[in-house]
């Protein structure tokens, strides 16, 4: 079944605004991801990375093409589907923090389980579960401005994991860290995805990261120019079932 | 979201910009205030009415006079008829109003009138004095109405109208003076009063005090049982029986079970046979009147002032969701439907109201009362048992719920924009 969790978008299309402004931001982009994988969204700034990202979550919808996420059309799901698809089976990782200031840590890292109705008792064990996990659990109490930037992302990362999702989206996860913390930041997701199976789909710039991972997507202008397959030797997450986290 | 975690994250949302939800709060608890002491007035001034109107008397009671003719002015006088006789003072109409006297066959024709149950002539007696125990003697009077109505007690028992043994409520300025320790040890005493008849003979009659009661605005003097008036009338005619005898005002009971209209309906009747009767509720009914007028305008004041604080509910709310775009979008994008983000700002403006409102009202409590009991030792107390600001319960929570809605409402428009915010255009928002 979870062999079947895959994400197939055929022909994306989508522009921004209208007339003499019209922007074609993707024009007919087709892409699959299969579970465990982890892919990485390459292109230069404006080539259409993050709207290609926010349609493969669901985030957005598309003006042209079709999007089917474990076997059902995106078109036909309920809005409440659709939040709920989001809430419980990706994990987010935008192009800035968005930390709620003046909110705990570990308040920010179990904002999923808030919204999905979890109670209090079991969102607190889970998001400490989390923060251990990523070596900020001294932190959990203090106020996400206090933090330093790498920290920032590994709060960062703590949210979009502490649902257990099956996927994570990673808008420039790196973007906005020196190179020693990126490469930091890089070895949680890719750690993530090893034992847990999450899917990886990362949009990135940087060459570096696009390598780590299992298939590259080229965008440039809104089209993909090439879809490379890297073979690598830690090539082994095919055999541990996909989206198994507890 | 739970709706616990929803109520619990609204408030602490509330709390995040301190400056402006005090600013807020303050203008809502304005409102609140003054509504809260408004209604207050309004409480008390109609509990104090209340208590004057049982005071003076029952609400199955009309007070019936013969229709004064005289009042029309411009037709010049009235010829004299022998059979309408004797005028007599009364205590209706403006004081020196004198009306045509009533005699035992107008008594007769008011009994016999469909829904009255029973009529009874009201008998003035003057006593010159009451002395307790062979003390000091003072002034005093009875109410003439006493035996109908129902006095404020401060201790003992109303009078029993039936009892043969002659009854007396004594006002409480009384107590004091007369050598009682307290309100409690004058209830069971027998006083003496003191009263000449009409040949200049002085009597004694004793009464048992039965209650103390506060003094009335409207019905002055003690109170005193049939048994008693008799006596005293009595002793005051001196052993002569008048051969006519008439009265000034008689008191009517009618059918408690009529309604409004029926009641209406039964005073025309009277009218029309020569007579005025009024119920000691037409009698205050002016008063009350103009209070509640006066309460009414306070009130759309207040409501003036909690317009204008939904206006800063409303500006805060929206300021507040403009700051929080990238929250929005990022609770949006975590799978949060618009409906719970809906209900997160609503929830945020009700907390606003409820804050503005609870405080407004406690503040408004707590300084009324004080204000209430420093009136009442100073400029009011010569009216005892106004209670100027009576805070009810029920109307300070209206008070609290009336301001909630108002807070609510506000909310909608702030709220309906976070609602429809695109996950994607607040997250993208700078
Ligand atoms: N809401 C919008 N309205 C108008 N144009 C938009 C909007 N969102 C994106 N665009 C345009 O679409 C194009 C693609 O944007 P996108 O954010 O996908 O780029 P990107 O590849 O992620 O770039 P970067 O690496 O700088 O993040 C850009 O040229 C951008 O100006
Ligand atoms: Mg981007």
């Amino acid at each position: 079944m979870d062999s079947e969790w895959v994400i197939d978008a055929q022909g994306l299309e989508k522009s921004y605004g209208s007339g003499a402004s019209r922007f074609d931001a993707l024009k007919g982009v087709s892409v699959q991801i299969a579970p465990g994988e982890t892919v990485a969204i390459i292109g230069k700034s404006g080539s259409g990375k993050s709207t290609l990202m926010h349609l493969l979550a669901l985030l957005d919808e598309p003006d042209q093409g079709t999007l089917q996420v474990a076997g059902r059309d995106a078109k036909s799901l309920s809005k409440r589907a659709v939040n709920e698809l989001r809430n419980k089976e990706f994990g987010f990782v935008f192009q800035q923090f968005f930390l709620t200031p003046n909110v705990s840590v570990l308040d920010n890292v179990i904002l999923p389980l808030k919204i999905a109705g979890m109670g209090g008792k079991e969102r607190r064990r889970r998001g400490m579960e989390v923060l251990e996990q990523l070596e900020l659990a001294d932190k959990a109490g203090n106020k996400a401005t206090t933090l330093s930037g790498g920290q920032k992302q590994r709060v960062v990362i703590g949210r979009a994991l502490v649902n257990a999702p099956r996927v994570i989206f990673a808008d420039e996860p790196t973007g906005n860290l020196d190179t020693a913390t990126g490469t930091v930041v890089e070895d949680i997701l890719f750690e993530l995805n090893r034992s847990q199976g999450i899917t990886l789909v990362i949009v990135t710039h940087d060459e570096e990261l696009a390598a780590r991972c299992d298939r590259q997507i080229y965008i440039r202008d809104g089209l993909v120019v090439s879809n490379t397959t890297q073979t690598h030797a830690t090539g082994a997450h095919a055999l541990i079932p996909a989206g198994g986290a507890a | 979201m739970r709706t616990k975690d929803l109520v619990a994250t609204a408030i602490s949302n509330t709390f995040r910009s301190k400056l402006r939800t005090t600013l807020t709060v303050l203008a809502i608890f304005v409102g609140a205030f003054t509504l809260t002491l408004t209604n207050a007035v309004g409480a008390g001034v109609s509990q104090y009415v209340d208590a004057q109107v049982g005071a003076l008397g029952s609400p199955d009671v009309f007070i019936v006079t013969q229709a004064s003719d005289e009042t029309a002015a411009g037709d010049g006088p009235v010829k004299y008829d022998p059979n309408g006789s004797a005028s007599v003072s009364s205590q209706q109409g403006p004081p020196g109003t004198t009306t045509k006297a009533l005699t035992e066959a107008d008594l007769t024709t008011i009994g016999d009138t469909a829904g009255i149950v029973s009529v009874d002539p009201i008998r003035s007696v003057l006593p010159d004095y009451i002395e307790y125990d062979s003390g000091t003697a003072y002034e005093f009077s009875i109410n003439a109405t006493s035996a109908v109505t129902t006095a404020d007690l401060t201790a003992g028992a109303q009078l029993d109208g039936s009892a043969t043994q002659a009854q007396l409520v004594l006002p409480d300025t009384y107590v004091t003076p007369l050598g009682f320790s307290s309100a409690a040890d004058a209830v069971g005493a027998s006083v003496s009063i003191g009263i000449t008849d009409i040949l200049g003979a002085a009597h004694t009659v004793d009464a048992t005090v039965v209650g103390v009661s506060l003094e009335s605005l409207l019905a002055s003097g003690a109170g005193a049982n049939d048994a008693l008036i008799a006596e005293l009338a009595d002793a005051q005619s001196g052993g002569i029986t008048t051969a006519v005898t008439s009265y000034g005002v008689a008191v009517a009971h009618f059918d408690t079970a009529l309604s409004a209209d029926a009641i209406t309906a039964l005073k025309a009747d009277l009218a029309t046979q020569g007579y005025s009767a009024s119920t000691i509720e037409d009698q205050l009914g002016a008063v009350q009147t103009v209070i509640n007028g006066i309460v009414g305008v306070l009130n759309a004041f207040a409501v003036i002032a909690l317009i204008a604080a939904a206006f800063g509910i409303i500006n805060t709310l929206l300021m507040s969701v403009q700051e929080r775009t990238r929250e929005i979008g990022l609770m949006k994008a975590m799978g949060m439907s618009g409906g719970k983000v809906y209900t997160l700002f609503s929830l945020e403006a009700i907390v606003i109201g409820f804050l503005g409102s609870a405080i407004g009202a406690a503040v408004a409590i707590g300084l009324g009362s004080a204000l209430s009991a420093v009136l009442a030792q100073g400029l009011l107390s010569g009216l005892p048992g106004l209670n100027i600001l009576l805070f009810e319960p029920a109307s300070v929570a209206f008070v609290i719920g009336l301001v909630m809605l108002i807070a609510f409402l506000s909310g909608t428009l702030p709220a309906q924009r976070a609602a429809k915010q695109n996950p994607i255009e607040s997250l993208r928002y700078e």
